[in-house]
């Protein structure tokens, strides 16, 4: 293990700006902290636990161009925008929003693999960041995810006074040859004694003993036919807040976007199930009512895509919905509501 | 608080068991004090969920379009600046009076746990309010704070502690939050700036917006069949803008179609999980509807047209109002 | 596709030519569509799809007409009933290059389960459209199959897509019976007259049949309805589903219906699978 004392933690930053984009957690203008390109005018802010979007951001991005059309009388050429190739080191990621890249990964590299995702997900060098000032709204420990040990190609953890930094792959190894002469050689006795003070800390939040597996029947039909969504669904807006903050949540649309006359872009953007035309159709729309829409988008997270990934829920428990929603409905009174509905 | 939620969870069974009503608009309790949500209560059992306390700024006029629809009577609880949304609905048509049942419900100030949280409250546990402190419990200890520093933005700009639509009152009215101060200075400040700083602080502030419809979807003016913005067929339909422009687009258009019948609740700006804002647009066009027609509060009443659809000797001419404007 | 040397994407389509127009009824019309300078696009099996995209207005998911035993284009025939069909409808003419990608989905199962099957086509309306590539793949490898009864329904005579190969080419095919019907009565209709579930017990087929139904939903579950009562079992009922769909490949969720994605899972389901899935389409 190595560090390097916070007074010096710039001359690190520097360094790596200098081997990729380096995207860390700022405040922007707004007084929001999100993932931006560092420079030397930027201070990061390591002290915020959770980022205000999630990181999907970097390999998702909310638009992206896809294509070209240009057309000459009857004739047609289509340029592809090719995906990305530009080298980023994403650095200050928590726990929870690195498992999300895991689940993403189970959506966009199965076959046919989405390209687009595959190119920026290959260019990006990941530096995890361990919790040390969890939220009341965590509850990354639900789906088994530790918080003091985000994994990631390089592990760090930030204590009062230094960044401690672990390699954990070959990228990780690599990149930390190129820096360590910046930093020294260290004990991991700091970062541990801090692991055990976040997770008694994990311990007295109200989500702690807040479990799914195993919790909801993963019948699809019977958790479909569930009681509890007519009632659960009353209060939401049908908003797309919680699908856009939520690490994991994938739906896009395909549009077009006309330039001139001759020249349109195709690009594709975030979408949401929770949209009232998100499935509707010349002839009809299957899912008329917002009940049928967030029951879709829960009955996605909490049974079909587990039952279609050996398990794992499309949720890391990062609780931006939590913090988010303007109703304050989420994944975990949904998850609740059905763990107790007696015929669910 | 707590006594008011008491006196609403016995309101609300009267109501059901005298078949005044079907079912009731109120708050349920979350996981932690501060995140009650809006909820439907369908019978007298569940009527003992329901909650208030100073974390309950959501306001439940919106889904009063749902209960006309249905046709199913409904219990509504509605703080005082909510009656305003509920009045510019029936005035626009899109709720039925006889499928609701207002009981006022008084309020002393709503709170926001985004201001705790950025005064330093992490991982908070526990929230107790006495009077005018709140006093927060976290594992790294507790933290006190005067309750004008934690106020919702919008209880800043409180209208007041009078009903504007009630069937009935519950319990005395509290004090309303003093207002201070001059409810345009922001709006001032921005149309004091250049052309080009306004047009650059409107960029940077609208480049936020993640196009979530979280603003439209709360708002009591923006009451629809279809917004244009979801409308797959139309050039605007569309869930992510294009090009920044079409953000600007989306603000733009939606704070005109509103104009007039923006009752200034705030909710839009409150909902934003990107701090837009949003509320400065509508803030803007209040303010000019009252320097060009006359002082005019839209949900005032459920009758009174809006200055924007009623025509007047004494209107002034479009170039008159831009000249007045300056 | 375009000579960059590079891979595409899946998302990324190809440019194909509309090489003929044919105009079925009052809305529906069938593009035959090939490569710029001749043959097909790709391959594709009986019961996929493929996405058209109209530059500027977008794209939409339609069945494959045309038998993958045609070598030479691929047919759709489509009906109108939005932008983009409106524009192919109205807009486009034979020489116009469109954008195609595909194919998406799976197909009939007519490499194995339906190899020496005594086969009964359902259709209604444009539901012929993905019925058409089963029925002339079949044509062509006619030994492979045992008795096909094809049964269409449509409003009118005039709204029959494909009329000669309706009331001609197949029913001069061995073993092979074409039985029309129409909504309401016409002048000079010698045939039946009635909806396709009426008719359907009317014909008294065996319950020995492995069934492909193809139309609007409703006339599904109807038709549905009705073969049970014929003593049809649910797993002997292939159908196709028709569902808002974006990307194709099973990553949008537009099309996600329970742990399935219609345009990768489906559109072919047996009526059996069709039970054990959310009633959403």
């Amino acid at each position: 293990m190595l560090k390097i004392t916070l007074d010096n933690l710039p001359k690190l930053l520097a360094a790596l700006s200098e081997l990729g984009e380096l995207q860390v957690p700022c405040e922007n203008k707004s007084g929001k902290v999100d993932f931006e390109k560092w420079n030397a005018e930027k201070r990061p802010r390591f002290d915020i636990t959770l980022t205000s979007k999630s990181a999907k951001d970097l390999f998702f991005p909310q638009v992206e161009d896809l294509l070209a059309f240009k057309t000459k009388g009857k004739n047609l050429s289509i340029e592809q925008i090719m995906p990305s190739d530009k080298k980023v080191i994403l650095m200050g990621v928590r726990a929870c929003d690195i498992k999300s890249f895991e689940l993403l990964d189970k959506v966009f590299l199965k076959d046919p693999v989405d390209t687009y995702y595959k190119a920026r997900r290959e260019n990006t060098l990941i530096i995890g960041m361990a919790c040390s000032e969890p939220e009341e709204t965590c509850f990354c420990g639900s789906f088994g995810i530790d918080a003091t040990a985000p994994g990631g190609d390089v592990t760090t953890w930030i204590t009062k006074d230094a960044l401690y930094w672990q390699a954990n792959t070959e990228a990780g190894k690599t990149l930390t040859e190129k820096v360590a002469d910046l930093m020294e050689e260290a004990e991991a006795s700091k970062v541990e004694e801090q692991a055990a003070v976040t997770k008694a800390v994990l311990e007295k939040m109200p989500l702690a003993n807040f479990k799914v597996a195993g919790k909801i029947p993963q019948d699809e039909l019977k958790t479909f036919n569930s009681k509890i969504w007519e009632e659960i669904s009353a209060g939401c807006l049908s908003c797309c807040t919680c699908t856009y903050v939520c690490p994991t949540c994938h739906c896009y649309d395909i549009r077009d976007y006309a330039v001139s006359d001759n020249h349109t872009e195709r690009y594709r953007c975030w979408d949401s199930c929770l949209a009232s035309d998100f499935t509707k159709m010349a002839h009809g729309n299957p899912r008329k009512t917002k009940v049928e829409r967030f029951r879709q988008r829960y009955m996605h997270k909490l049974v079909y895509f587990p039952n279609n990934n050996e398990g794992d829920f499309a949720c890391v428990g990062c609780g931006r919905c939590l913090q988010k929603c303007p109703v304050n409905l989420n994944i975990v009174k949904v998850a609740k509501a059905l763990e107790v509905s007696e015929d669910v | 608080m707590q006594k008011i939620a008491e006196l609403m969870r016995a309101k609300a069974v009267e109501l059901l068991q005298s078949s005044k009503a079907e079912r009731v608009l109120a708050w349920r309790a979350g996981e932690f004090f501060y995140d009650n949500a809006p909820a439907a209560f369908n019978d007298v059992d569940a009527c003992q969920e329901i909650v208030y306390n100073e974390f309950c700024p959501a306001n439940l006029a919106k889904y009063l379009i749902e209960a006309t629809k249905q046709q199913k009577k409904t219990v509504v609880f509605l703080k005082p600046c909510d009656t305003y949304g509920v009045n510019q609905l029936l005035k626009d048509h899109r709720i039925k009076r006889e499928y609701f049942y207002a009981v006022g419900t008084p309020c002393s100030g709503m709170l926001d746990v985004k201001k705790i949280k950025e005064l330093g409250a992490k991982a908070i546990t526990q929230i107790t309010c006495e009077d005018n402190k709140v006093i927060v419990e976290t594992p790294y200890g507790t933290k006190e704070f005067a309750k004008e520093e934690v106020l919702l933005d919008k209880c800043m700009m409180c209208k007041g502690n009078e009903y504007k639509i009630a069937d009935e009152e519950l319990g005395e009215k509290l004090e309303p939050i003093q207002f201070v101060g001059d409810r345009f200075a922001a709006v001032k400040a921005i149309e004091a700036m250049s052309a080009e700083e306004r047009f650059a602080f409107w960029q940077e502030e609208l480049s936020k917006c993640i196009r979530c419809n979280a603003c439209r979807d709360i708002c009591p003016a923006c009451s629809c069949e279809q917004c244009i913005f979801d409308n797959q067929e139309a050039p605007v339909g569309g869930k992510a803008a294009a090009d920044d422009v079409e953000e600007q687009l989306f603000h733009l258009i939606r704070a005109y179609h509103v104009a007039g019948r923006c009752v200034g609740c705030g909710e839009c700006a409150r909902v934003c999980p990107q701090g837009v804002k949003l509320g400065l647009l509508n803030l803007k066009f209040i303010k000019d509807i009252n320097q060009f027609y006359g002082a005019y509060q839209a949900g005032e009443d459920a009758t009174t047209p809006s200055p924007l659809v009623s025509y007047k000797e004494n209107d002034p001419e479009a170039e008159e109002a831009v000249q007045r404007r300056g | 596709m375009c000579n960059c040397g590079h891979h595409h994407d899946t998302l990324i389509p190809q440019i194909g030519v509309i090489t003929d127009i044919c105009t079925e009824t009052a809305d529906v019309k069938t593009f035959r569509v090939e490569k710029v300078g001749g043959g097909k696009l790709f391959e594709h099996l009986p019961g996929q799809c493929a996405i058209l995209s109209v530059p500027g207005k977008g794209e939409a998911i339609f069945s494959i007409t045309s038998s993958p035993t045609n070598e030479e284009y691929m047919e759709f025939s489509i009906k109108r009933c939005g932008s983009i069909t409106d524009f192919l409808h109205y807009e486009v003419e034979v020489g116009q290059q469109i954008a195609v990608r595909g194919p998406y989905g799976n197909n009939f199962p007519v490499a194995d389960k339906l190899v020496g099957k005594d086969i009964l086509f359902i259709a209604g309306g444009i539901g012929l459209a993905p019925m058409r590539s089963v029925i002339n793949y079949m044509l062509d490898k006619r030994a492979d199959y045992g008795s096909i009864d094809i049964v269409y329904g449509a409003r009118s005579v005039e709204d029959f897509v494909r009329y000669n190969e309706l009331s001609e080419v197949w029913p001069a095919q061995p073993d092979t019976r074409v039985h029309l019907t129409i909504d309401r009565p016409q002048e000079n209709w010698q045939g039946n007259v009635g909806f396709v579930p009426a008719f359907l017990k009317d014909l008294q087929f065996t319950p020995d049949k492995t069934v492909l139904l193809c139309g609007p939903p409703i006339m599904i579950k109807l038709c549905l309805a009705a073969l049970v009562e014929m003593g049809f079992e649910k797993s002997q009922v292939y159908t196709t589903l028709e569902l808002k769909m974006k990307c194709g490949v099973g990553k949008c969720g537009r099309c996600n219906i329970g742990g399935k994605y219609v345009c990768k899972d489906g559109p072919v389901f047996t009526c059996d699978q069709l039970d054990e899935m959310p009633d959403e389409y």
